[in-house]
Parts: C-alpha cells; structure tokens; sequence
C-alpha cells in the first residue's frame, strides 16, 4: 500500500474547475517529484493533500486514511507537512518562534528539542539567526525556515512547494542536498518544482501535469531521458 | 503640580480602561479582521452583571468588600467570555465565508440587540453601584496623596495587561494566536485549529471587556445602558490610535487617550475632552496613518 495515494482527484476554485481527475502515489521511503508549467495546479494538489483547499470529487488517502474526513489541522497530527508556495513564514515572529510554531502538535519536549537540533544541523544559518525576525530573512533563508518549520512536525510526508524559488544557483543545490539528507532521515518528500534537472535527478519517481491533467509519470530517470520532457521542462 | 500630577493618574485610570476595552476590539480584528461592533455592549454588559451580583445576589453582604470585589470581577470575566464566544458561534462563524460586509452587519445587529435586552432587563434609566465597595483609602507616594480607588483601576488594568502580554509572547497558546493574526493559511499548515484560536480570542477580548465594565462601575459609581457604545467607541478609538490589530497598540493607545481627555478637561475644557481626544486622534492619523504602533492601514472594516 502506497503512503499516499490520490485517486481521480477534480478540485474547483468557484466554478472553474482547475483538477480534472488526477491520480498518483508516493510509496514511503520515496522522494516524488511533481512537474509542470506555471498554472498548471500542483500547488493546488498539495494545497488539497494538506486540506486547506476541498475536494470536489476523488480521494486522497494517506496511510489508508481518508484524508476528506479529516481537517487541516489533523492531517498535520496524522504526519503530513507543508513547506508552502512563497514560504510564508510569520514575519513578525523570530526564527525560533516559527520553528516551534511547526512543532505545534509535538507534545513531547525533548523530541522537540532533538528535532531542532537536528534543523540547525541541516541549516546552521538558521541557529545563528534564532533571534531575527523571520520576515527581515534573506529569501534563500526564509525559504530554510519554511522547510524547517514543515519538519518540525516531524512528518512523515514532507510536502515541498518550489523550495528552489528565487534562489541563487549555489543555493538551490545546497537546498537539494538537504532534501536528500532529509530523504536519507526516513521522511517521504512529494516535491513541487519548476527546475525539473535538479528535481528529476533527486527524485525516484516524477510526474507531469498539464492544465489540471497528469499527462506523464514514469521513473525520474526516464522522464530525464524522455525528449518531450526535454523538450518542455528541460530547455531541449 | 499636585493638580497635574492628579490628572494624570485620573488619565491613567480611565486610559486602563479604555486600553481594556480597546484589547478585545483589536485581537479580534488581528484574527477575523473584522470591527466587533458588539464589543462595547459585551463591556456593559460586564457593568451589569457586576451590578447584580453585588446588589440582587447579596454578595457584598456575605463577604467583605474586598473579597466580593474578586469573585465579582472573575465571575463576570467569565460569564463575559462565555457570551462573547456564544456571539461568534452565532453571530460570526456562520458568515465566515459571506463577505465581509456581512459580518459587519451582524455586528451590528449583535450591538444593538445587548443594548436593547439591557434596557429591557434592567430599563433605561442609570444605575448606581454600591458605594461601600469603593476603596476610601488615600495612598501617599512622593508627596501626592492618591485615592486608593484610582490606584486600583491603575493597578488592575496593568496587571491585566502585563499578563495578556505575558501569555501571548511567552506561551505556545499565544504564539498560535499571533499566527493566526498573521497568516491563517500558514497557520492551519502548522496543525492550529483556527476555528479553536478565533473562539479563544473571542473569549479572551470580552472577558477582558466586562472586567473593565465593573472598573467603570467602581470607578464612576454609576452605569447606564448606553455605556457600551460611548465608552465602545472611545476604546475603538484606541485601538485604531495604536494601530488596530496590534496588542501592545491598543494598550498604548487606550493609556494615552485616557491621558489626553484628562488634560483636555483640566486645562482646556470638559465639554471639549471628546473633541480634543478625536483631534489627537485625526492628528496621529495623519502623521501615522498606521497607528502609532501598526504596520498596517485598517483599510477595511
Ligand atoms: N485561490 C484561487 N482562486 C481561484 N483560482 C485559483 C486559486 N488558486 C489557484 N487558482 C488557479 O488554479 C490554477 C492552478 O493553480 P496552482 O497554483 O495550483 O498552479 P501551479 O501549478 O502551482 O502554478 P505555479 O507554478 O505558477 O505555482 C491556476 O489557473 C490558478 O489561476
Ligand atoms: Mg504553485
């Protein structure tokens, strides 16, 4: 059984519906990467897989779970986290109080502390910074925080929306590296991107979605390899 | 400088309560952005059932005074709290996802219905609160003698205050409820329940709210129906003088217009308190549009 599983999945916003029945699955273990042009919807398929937009039909099931029966707020405590789209930390909190914000349900302290320790040692920038105001970070930094915030619910899906936004080339490799250091710490990752190289080179597996449809998924490897991919998403 | 110093304090007092006041009109225009228009009459309210308390239900005569004063004060921050919640289960949270314009209407519709079932429960007419409860001690600090009574609504106030700073800044509960100011969204993706947030501010703002409606009935000596609005809209005034939205705002700018009114009638005129506190109001607008202490235009209602 797959960890996560969406099965003909059609979201609208209002009238217009933006999903038209999308299906896919990220076994555990697994870093999945989801492509496709700008407007395209994978925002919003993350958005739904966390519950802050409805479904209009079609269900997502995490861990055999339907997630339709659950709010936000619980599919938190069931393991899914978000590092969303434009980051959104709380700019007027510091780093700190936005990290322990993502370990909100986390009952237990000294878990709480080891899984800070353990952000700081993925992104040390981030403990020299403990006491800034989020919203005064760099974008490369803000874009650390989102992600650490996300894994201080110590999920077991990490859902990552463009982590690579905006960033310096330098950056955005240092940022895959981390994602594959989390990959390595057990964490599944289902991972939005517009740099499709770097995100097909991380990932096991990808998919491609067009205008509300996935028209693609296969192994990254092959999705590297295939020339329509090339053609759209690598740059030929 | 005896009468300076005595108008200022008399400033201080009532600017604690405004700032009271003005506490629950910005927390929840922080997670709603909405102007709770009910929010004033929750205060009267407060006022009231303070009142019956102490009068119908004999409990200054079966305690002293000062320990009536207590459960008094904690008895209706709760009862408070608890119609502030009931007001935006049904009041608001039906509308969450009507337009804003909506919720405004609701509000005021919720201000003028307390309004009304206070003239018709307790009629229209002033009431007095039992005066052996006001404290006639004098205390003397640096030379000036300072009426006890004006001391303890100076007191209360900040350590209210001091204590709704103290759990919002230092408790995850508190953390939760600036998140949720901040972003709603982003908040949700943390695992916070908002709907639990939003009816913890809504118990929160009004049980700070009546607090302060007994404040002004031990302060003033006397209560009418309509205190809810004038009082209502001198601490919304506050609030937006702080700038809305922003705790530490409402505190600065309920403390401040409380001042400013107390100098205006000392040394201008007390028919003209109201007029020159909007005037400081209109000026600090113009200089802050933001408030003095906001990031952000209350551009909307
Ligand atoms: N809140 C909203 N209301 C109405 N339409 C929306 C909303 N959010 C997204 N859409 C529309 O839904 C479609 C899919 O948007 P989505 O944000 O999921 O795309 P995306 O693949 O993440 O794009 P991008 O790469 O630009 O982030 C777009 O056409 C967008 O305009
Ligand atoms: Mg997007």
């Amino acid at each position: 059984m797959a960890l996560l599983e969406i099965e003909d999945l059609h979201v609208c916003y209002g009238r217009v519906e933006v999903l038209h029945g999308i299906s896919l699955q990220v076994d555990e273990g697994e870093i999945v990467t989801l492509l496709g042009a700008n407007g395209a919807g994978k925002s919003t398929t993350l958005m739904s897989i966390s519950r802050l937009v409805n479904a209009k039909s079609g269900t997502i099931r995490f861990d055999g779970k339907d997630l339709g029966k659950y709010q936000s707020h619980e599919v938190v405590g069931l393991g899914i986290a978000q590092s969303p789209e434009g980051r959104r930390v709380f700019g007027t909190m510091t780093v700190e109080e936005n990290l322990r914000l993502g370990a909100f349900l986390v009952n237990n302290e000294a878990q709480k502390e080891s899984t800070l320790r353990w952000i700081f040692e993925l992104f040390p920038r981030l403990e020299e910074r403990r006491e800034q105001l989020a919203g005064t970070l760099s974008g490369g930094e803000q874009q650390m925080l989102a992600m650490g915030r996300a894994l201080m619910a110590q999920p077991r899906l990490l859902l990552l929306d463009e982590p690579s936004l905006g960033l310096a080339p330098l950056l955005v490799k240092s940022i895959f590296q981390t994602i594959r250091r989390i990959s390595e710490n057990g964490v599944t990752v289902l991972l939005v991107e517009q740099n499709a190289r770097a995100a097909l080179k991380l990932a096991n597996r990808g998919y491609v979605l067009e205008v509300g449809n996935v028209v693609m998924q296969d192994t990254a490897q092959a999705l590297l390899a295939n020339p329509s991919v090339r053609e759209a998403y690598l740059g030929g | 400088m005896e009468f300076f110093v005595q108008q200022l304090l008399n400033g201080l007092a009532v600017g604690g309560i405004y700032a009271l006041v003005a506490l629950g009109y910005t927390m929840v225009y922080g997670v709603l952005k909405l102007i709770n228009f009910a929010h004033g009459d929750l205060f009267a309210v407060g006022a009231y059932l303070g009142l019956t308390l102490l009068v119908s239900c004999h409990l200054a005569q079966m305690l002293p005074p000062f320990a009536a004063v207590l459960l008094v004060f904690v008895l209706v921050a709760l009862m408070v709290a608890l119609i502030g919640y009931l007001l935006e289960r049904v009041a608001y949270r039906p509308l969450r996802s009507a337009g804003r314009l909506s919720a405004v209407v609701s509000a005021l519709g919720a201000s003028i219905f307390f309004e009304n079932a206070l003239m018709l429960i307790y009629g229209a007419r002033v009431f007095v609160y039992p005066d052996f409860l006001r404290p006639d001690f004098t205390v003397t600090i640096m030379g000036f003698s300072i009426p006890g009574m004006r001391l303890l609504v100076i007191v209360v106030s900040i350590v209210l205050m001091v204590a709704l700073q103290v759990f919002m800044l230092h408790t995850r509960v508190g953390a939760a409820i600036r998140a949720v100011a901040i972003d709603q969204g982003a908040a949700r993706l943390m695992g916070i329940n908002v709907n639990r947030i939003i009816s913890l501010v809504f118990l929160i703002g009004p049980g700070l709210g009546g607090a302060a409606g007994i404040l002004v009935g031990i302060y003033y000596g006397q209560i009418d129906f309509l205190m809810g609005w004038s009082y209502g809209l001198k601490a919304f005034t506050a609030a937006i003088l702080g700038g809305i939205g922003n705790i530490p705002g409402a505190m600065v700018g309920g403390l401040l217009l409380g001042v400013v009114e107390a100098m205006a009638s000392a040394y201008f005129a007390v028919a003209w308190k109201d007029a020159v506190a909007f005037f400081v109001l209109i000026l600090i607008l113009i200089v802050r549009p933001t408030g003095l202490l906001g990031e952000r235009t209350a551009d909307k209602l």
